[in-house]
């Protein structure tokens, strides 16, 4: 039981990067479906340096710097040129794995250089780590697993605490008022767009670091996906995020676990998509007025406009 | 410096613009393939000759042709009523599956007729899988472009779970592969290509006229333009809905008939190929027009076409043709502002 549930917070830390992201570019108004497409870059990008460099951090930092250049374009089309965000999300997607599986051709079956490994395999945190049961299923992680308990925590300060919080808030829900207001609002999406489009490509080289951690071609195998859903299972709070990527990722880790016996595996792979549609059509229905998205999800801002 | 809206916008100048943002991407793909040390001129020219070159060539370029064609009918039907139906994957798949229930279950019919039932069952089962995603949007409030984009991967999964379970081809030496269909299963060739481009053509005529000349076709784009509309005309949003997008799914699902009877002669996991991704690219650069499609149609089967002959004759991974479709999109959205503004710099 403790190996299950320390594989699925491990299984789980790619789908909480990625809600994470997901939540910071929507909490800014912006409908970004390119997670998948963010993801797949930064894990052939980290995968990438991990060969190249043989650099733990060099890797990761890769990873992520790859996931802003695709939220990059992705912001300078839906913010300054008011493209459709719906299908600049699914072109960003149909970009990232089209790189992905460009760069990745001859990496098929490679692994990650052992240096890189040593250096993401998981530490017992002195204190934390004593603790009986939960501190061998939470604190006896890699690097990046606390990274992601920090981050949660971060952006929650960052949303309730903060007059920056505030700010992007008005932001997401009226950019009309919130420009009124003198708040900047192209600035506050490129920073929130940018910044969730770096915690995508950590995801996505979490996948091809520690997770695999060798290369295939469409490592994400849909993981961005479920992450779109998982933000408004979480309804944009980042407590619930860790919450429901912890869900998925147990998902994940049965049907790894379960070898062929009353029913087949490959027909248990079907169970995180089905469980996702059930779930979002769940909160869809249920959605209260404290659980809805920003209100100006998905619309182009023009302040020309105004 | 700031956006100024433009007056009067002609055809022509959109048209301008398209082409011009086109050749933008294409130059982006140069510098992407220069810093990987290709010349891009041989690229550009290869791909060329790869989809046009030989008699053969454009044949193949014909079959890849009539697939982008149909599925693209299929998401031009929902993108118009803002029904964002990225499931063209797994409907092409669901459809496939339908057709394969008659070619390897049921196939004790004359050729024209077994071939009927199964396109009847691909449209059936694909139109009543993309239902799945407009029933949970109409009686639940779900995002359809998840719950379709999850009905691709579970669709997927499904045909895999069939491939290496139940319906694995005892024949095949433990090969994970489905049995082939029988000959009468199988579409015949009309000028040296399987009958799916005539299929394609009536298709994209029957569409034109469903869209542009009848009161279902109109009640489609009014709720697309605006649902408050729709309903203050009386339009029955529900019935109407359910309609469009069991359409929307009824095509691709053909599409997936079309390619496990006439191309690949079996159904695979690989069937569908990324054409319903790239049906989605191609109903947005034809601006929601039938008649365009066609046209943006040839165009990407040569893209890829081209893109499979360079793979081999330049070592150019068949990727290239996925970043160049995505790069054209890029652009082509980019430029759309172009068309109704102004770009102004103030001094």
């Amino acid at each position: 039981m403790t190996s299950f549930l320390h594989a699925t917070v491990i299984a789980g830390t790619p789908l909480l990067l990625s809600t994470l992201g997901e939540i910071l570019n929507e909490k800014a108004g912006n409908l970004n479906l390119g997670v998948e497409g963010m993801m797949l870059m930064g894990a052939v990008a980290g995968f990438l340096a991990a060969k190249g460099t043989n650099n733990a951090f060099l890797a990761v930092l890769c990873g992520l710097l790859f996931g802003c250049i695709g939220a990059f374009i992705y912001a300078f089309l839906t913010v300054t040129l008011r493209t459709n965000q719906t299908v600049t999300g699914l072109t960003l997607t149909i970009f990232g794995s089209g790189v992905s599986s460009f760069v990745g051709q001859n990496l098929s079956g490679q692994v990650v250089p052992d240096r890189v490994k040593y250096f993401l395999t998981p530490i017992r945190l002195p204190l934390l780590g004593k603790i009986p049961f939960l501190g061998n299923i939470f604190f006896n992680q890699d690097i990046l697993v606390y990274i992601s308990y920090i981050l949660v925590f971060v952006i929650a300060v960052y949303f309730y605490k903060t007059r920056a919080g505030l700010n992007l808030k008005a932001v997401g829900d009226n950019p009309y008022a919130a420009d009124a207001a003198s708040i900047n609002v192209a600035l506050y999406k490129y920073i929130n767009i940018i910044a969730g489009g770096a915690l995508c490509g950590l995801s996505g080289g979490y996948l091809s670091l520690v997770y695999v951690p060798a290369w295939q071609n469409n490592i994400t195998a849909g993981r961005g996906w479920i992450a779109v859903a998982l933000v408004i299972f979480a309804a944009w709070n980042p407590y619930k995020a860790l919450l429901g990527a912890y869900l998925f990722g147990g998902l994940d880790i049965i049907g790894f676990r379960i070898q062929d016996g009353f029913v087949s595996k490959y027909f248990l792979d079907m169970l995180p998509y089905i469980v996702t549609i059930i779930v979002l059509t769940f909160f869809s229905f249920k959605r209260s007025k404290k659980n809805s998205p920003p209100k100006s999800l998905g619309v182009s801002y023009f302040r020309e406009e105004r | 410096m700031r956006f100024v809206k433009r007056d009067n916008v002609d055809n022509f100048f959109r048209i301008k613009v398209k082409i011009i943002s086109i050749v933008l991407a294409f130059l982006i793909m140069s510098i992407f393939l220069f810093a990987l040390n290709i010349n891009p001129l041989d690229a550009f020219f290869g791909m060329v000759k790869g989809a046009f070159g030989s008699p053969l060539r454009i044949r193949q370029t014909t079959i890849k042709t009539v697939p982008l064609i149909i599925t693209s009918l299929g998401i031009l039907i929902a993108f118009k009523m803002k029904f964002w139906n990225i499931g063209g994957e797994g409907q092409i798949l669901i459809g496939a599956f339908g057709a394969s229930i008659f070619a390897l279950f049921y196939n004790n019919f004359n050729r024209p007729v077994l071939l009927a039932l199964m396109a009847l069952s691909s449209l059936v089962f694909g139109g009543l899988y993309a239902l799945i995603a407009a029933f949970l949007k109409l009686y639940f409030r779900t995002n359809e472009t998840i719950v379709t984009l999850m009905l691709n991967y579970i669709a997927l999964k499904f045909i895999t779970y069939l491939q290496y379970g139940p319906w694995k081809d005892k024949k095949a030496l433990g090969f994970p592969k489905i049995a082939n269909f029988p000959d009468n299963a199988l579409l015949p060739s009309f000028f040296g290509v399987n009958i799916g481009w005539v299929i394609a053509v009536i298709c994209l005529i029957l569409v034109y006229i469903f869209m542009n000349h009848t009161k279902k076709g109109y009640e489609i784009s009014i709720i697309g333009e605006s649902i408050n509309t729709a309903r203050y005309a009386g339009i029955n949003i529900k019935a109407v809905t359910l309609l469009c997008v069991f359409l929307s799914g009824a095509l691709c699902g053909l599409t997936g008939f079309i390619q496990s009877s006439g191309v690949n002669g079996t159904l695979s996991v690989e069937i569908s190929g990324g054409v319903g991704f790239t049906s989605i690219i191609i109903a947005y650069l034809s601006s929601l027009k039938e008649p365009f499609i066609l046209i943006v149609s040839i165009l990407f089967a040569a893209l890829l076409q081209g893109s499979s002959y360079i793979e081999t004759s330049l070592k150019i991974p068949n990727s290239a043709a996925l970043i160049l479709q995505s790069l054209i999109l890029f652009c082509i959205l980019a430029s759309e502002i172009f068309t109704s503004y102004r770009l102004k710099i103030k001094r």
